[in-house]
């Protein structure tokens, strides 16, 4: 696009950004027309200041990776931090502090950071800089790559912003109001624009799979967005609005979105990050072609209708819960066709485990993934259901696919990332690698042990009859009940935070093109000959 | 495109792709992978027959088992409720106080109003029924509206100023200083009095006037000694039971301006049956007169 172009948008949107402001109905409708107004004001200053030289159109578009793998690192640590926040205020209530930082508030800061800012940022920049890479071709739309990752940060500021000051939709994992959720399409309509358009002028005659999960996720998370957020403003100058469904309707709708956020976002998306860097940092192809088509299009056609799987034993039919059940058990497969995949991958190359720490994380992410996506279709099962639902068995399984899954697997490709990106020789300290390895492992393993016992023991409380039919506990003896349980997750997640602090450490010094004079993980001496 | 070629660590073709360098092996899909994933979709075809599954113009094909969730639990509430049917039938027959006579009815009075105490009542009286500030304790043999069973039974079904029963127990302490029915120096003298009927520390100088104030405006209600009445609802002043607390600054408060509690009237939502079980676990936790 031309700059005159690009300088009358920015105007324009200073402009709309100002009749916002100056009709606000209410307070945070306002200081957000505010923000828009400055970040619409700074847009326009960085176009008439910038250096404009064609690029290269043979060269590869890494500006936005760059800043995306820096975002994600950053979205990661406050994401975890407000997590550890959360945590605390469960075991220890006090640190409700009202009216911004009390628990309904922090929590979905804590989920949109994790999920959306550090997961979203880790797709954004990881798909940039594989679709260009497996494509042969520069990132398609010029200035549009970077309209999507700083557009991308805006809805996050203005989500987070917004949790805090009070507002929110009350939807689970898409709490922010309408014209956040607007603004959130352009600029997902513009990421689709730049990944499509980049796929369309590959040189490669065939589609990597790796492309084929990041378009998956991309088009379905755009279909959900939509269509869950469909809703009526109150006035189109305040943020209050009404969803356009009610009642059944609109749980189901919900768990629709919900299911497949996890679904597409959390899943297909990092199956995508899994089939370029694990193949990558294994030097080694991919284990089979044909269960990599197999397992994609069964995943695909089989989790969109997983959802009501969150809905059992409520207002919904039964007919919809049985299909919510059944879909799920059938996505047990097509899940572990990419565990299989990506493991398997690895024939040849199984030393590295010792050798290398970022293979050690991909396979813990692998681990993970092959062991939340065996227990997602257990509690879909209605009678395991019965129990789990409600319980913090379902904060433990989302944390061991969340922290397992989708945090492993963005480190590692992080790691194989910064000295490539930055023209580094290699990492800082591959023993920090090893450390972080750590401290994320056995956080993990903490937090989802710590919640499936007290999820469990809090599911048999709630359901506790003596013979006569009386219920033998009340719900404040099964909160007390869980008090030490809610201690212990706050240090899981104490130790998870730490090891996202060593990689942000690790992250800098490479950056700044620090080498640690450090041993060698393995001496040549201890390799097989 | 590359060549299709071997690949060396396990002599398995490529498909002859390659993107940035990586290749793709042409191994067939794991045998007990497509097994597994078979079995699953039968199951899931067994299950769909066997329950309500397919969506219909109207309604969804109800499945084989003629099952349902709701189905499930009317059930086993029908099971529960029949075997306590009988028990909860002598119990709406008789006078609440004729129950703790019966030895097995009173065993499942006390058991079923534990469980209705634990779901409807702990949140404000506490899961041991000792109380909180402002919530009465249960266990002790202080009673505001009187513990008898007959009483407690009748607090209960009625509520503590339910302005929805018009039943509910009623009394209303006058806003003293607020009001301005009593001087700054005459509360505090009272107050100070009080707090003597208990043997807590207080001004001694101040006894004579806060004696002549407490028999002006307040024995009425709570009695010469301070022993209070259960037919007023008056808090006995002369134990050491104190629901807005003890000290000087407290007991000048609740002078000035009360506060006065409020509990609902449990008799329509829990029905009969309840609340004499509720009133039987209540009598039995040690207070009870």
């Amino acid at each position: 696009m031309s700059k005159a172009i690009e300088l009358s948008l920015a105007a324009f949107a200073g402009l709309l950004a100002l009749f916002m402001a100056a009709g606000a109905q209410d307070a945070v409708y306002e200081f957000h027309a505010y923000l828009f107004f400055i970040v619409a004001v700074l847009v326009a200053f960085w176009l008439i200041g910038r250096d404009v030289t064609a690029a290269d159109p043979d060269s590869y578009m890494d500006g936005p990776v760059r800043l995306g793998v820096l975002a994600t690192v950053f979205w990661g640590i406050v994401g975890f931090l407000v997590g550890v926040v959360a945590a605390s205020q469960l075991a220890w209530p006090d640190l409700n502090i009202e009216p911004w930082f009390n628990f309904g508030r922090v929590r979905p800061l804590h989920t949109s950071a994790v999920v959306f800012a550090f997961g979203g940022n880790a797709l954004l920049c990881t798909s940039f800089y594989v679709v260009q890479r497996t494509c042969r071709a520069r990132l398609f739309g010029g200035d549009l790559a970077w309209f999507v990752f700083w557009g991308y940060q805006f809805f996050i500021v203005l989500a987070a912003t917004g949790y805090l000051l009070g507002n929110s939709q009350s939807k689970e994992y898409a709490e922010p109001e309408w014209y956040i959720d607007l603004w959130l399409t352009i600029v997902w309509v513009a990421y689709l624009i730049v990944f499509l358009g980049t796929i369309l002028r590959r040189k490669e005659p065939h589609i990597y799979v790796a492309n084929w999960f990041y378009l998956s996720f991309i088009v379905t998370v755009a279909m959900l967005h939509v269509v869950n957020a469909l809703a009526i403003p109150v006035s189109l100058t305040g943020s209050k609005s009404y969803s356009l469904f009610s009642g059944v309707q609109d749980a189901l709708t919900q768990w629709w979105y919900g299911h497949n956020a996890v679904g597409f976002f959390l899943t297909a998306g990092f199956l995508g990050m899994m089939y370029y860097f694990v193949p990558k940092q294994a030097e080694r192809p991919v284990y089979s072609y044909r269960l990599s088509i197999v397992h994609f299009w069964s995943l695909i056609f089989l989790y969109i209708w997983a959802g009501p799987h969150h809905l059992h034993y409520t207002a919904l039919p039964d007919w919809a819960q049985t299909l919510g059940m059944v879909f799920s058990i059938m996505l047990w497969m097509p899940s572990w066709g990419g565990m299989i995949n990506g493991l398997m991958t690895l024939s040849g190359a199984w030393d590295k485990i010792r050798t290398d720490p970022i293979i050690r994380m991909m396979v813990m992410a692998l681990a993970f993934y092959g062991m939340s996506t065996f227990e997602g279709p257990m509690m879909s099962v209605k009678s395991v259901n019965a129990l789990s639902h409600y319980t913090d068995w379902t904060i433990g399984h989302v944390h061991s696919g969340a922290l397992g899954w989708v945090g492993m697997i963005s480190f590692g490709a992080i790691y194989f990332l910064v000295p490539r990106l930055y023209g580094r020789e290699k990492l800082y300290s591959l023993r920090m690698v090893n450390w972080h390895f750590w401290l994320a492992t056995l956080g993990i393993a903490a937090y989802a042990g710590v919640m499936w016992v007290s999820g469990i023991m809090q599911g048999l409380m709630w359901r506790e009859y003596d013979p006569e039919g009386f219920l033998v506990y009340s719900f404040a003896e099964t909160v007390d009940a869980m008090h030490p349980f809610y201690v212990a997750r706050t240090f899981a997640g104490v130790l998870y935070l730490a090891g996202g602090l060593v990689m942000a450490y690790n992250v800098a010094m490479t950056i700044m093109g620090r080498e640690r004079n450090e041993q060698p993980i393995v001496t040549a001496a201890a390799q097989p000959a | 495109m590359s060549e299709k070629e071997i690949d060396s660590v396990t002599n398995v073709e490529t498909t002859g792709h390659e993107w940035d360098g990586i290749k793709e092996l042409n191994n067939p899909l794991p045998r007990w992978w497509v097994y597994v994933f078979y079995a699953t979709i039968v199951f899931s075809i067994g299950y769909a027959v066997y329950y309500p599954a397919i969506p219909l113009i109207e309604g969804a094909t109800q499945g084989i088992s003629g099952e349902t969730t709701r189905g499930q639990l009317h059930e086993e509430m029908a099971a529960v409720e029949a075997g306590r049917a009988d028990m909860l039938e002598q119990i709406r027959g008789m006078e609440v106080g004729e129950i703790p006579a019966n030895p097995e009815l009173a065993r499942f009075a006390s058991a079923g109003g534990a469980s209705a105490f634990k779901v409807y009542c702990s949140q404000c009286h506490g899961s041991g029924a000792q109380g909180a500030a402002g919530y009465p304790n249960l266990n002790d043999d202080d009673w505001l509206w009187g513990g008898s069973i007959e009483q407690i039974a009748a607090t209960i079904r009625h509520g503590v100023r339910y302005e929805a029963d018009g039943d509910t127990r009623w009394s209303e302490m006058p806003a003293f200083g607020r009001d301005q029915l009593l001087q700054r120096e005459e509360i505090l003298a009272v107050a100070h009095y009080v707090r003597s009927l208990s043997g807590l520390e207080h001004d001694r100088g101040a006894m004579d006037e806060g004696a002549r104030v407490y028999a002006e405006n307040c024995a009425a209600c709570h009695g010469e000694d301070g022993l209070g009445n259960t037919d007023l609802g008056a808090p006995n002043l002369a134990d050491a039971l104190w629901l807005y607390g003890d000290s000087q600054q407290e007991i000048v408060s609740q002078i000035n301006n009360p506060k006065h509690g409020v509990m609902p009237a449990w008799g329509e939502r829990l029905g009969d049956a309840v609340v004499k079980q509720l009133a039987v676990y209540v009598h039995g936790l040690g207070g009870g007169e």
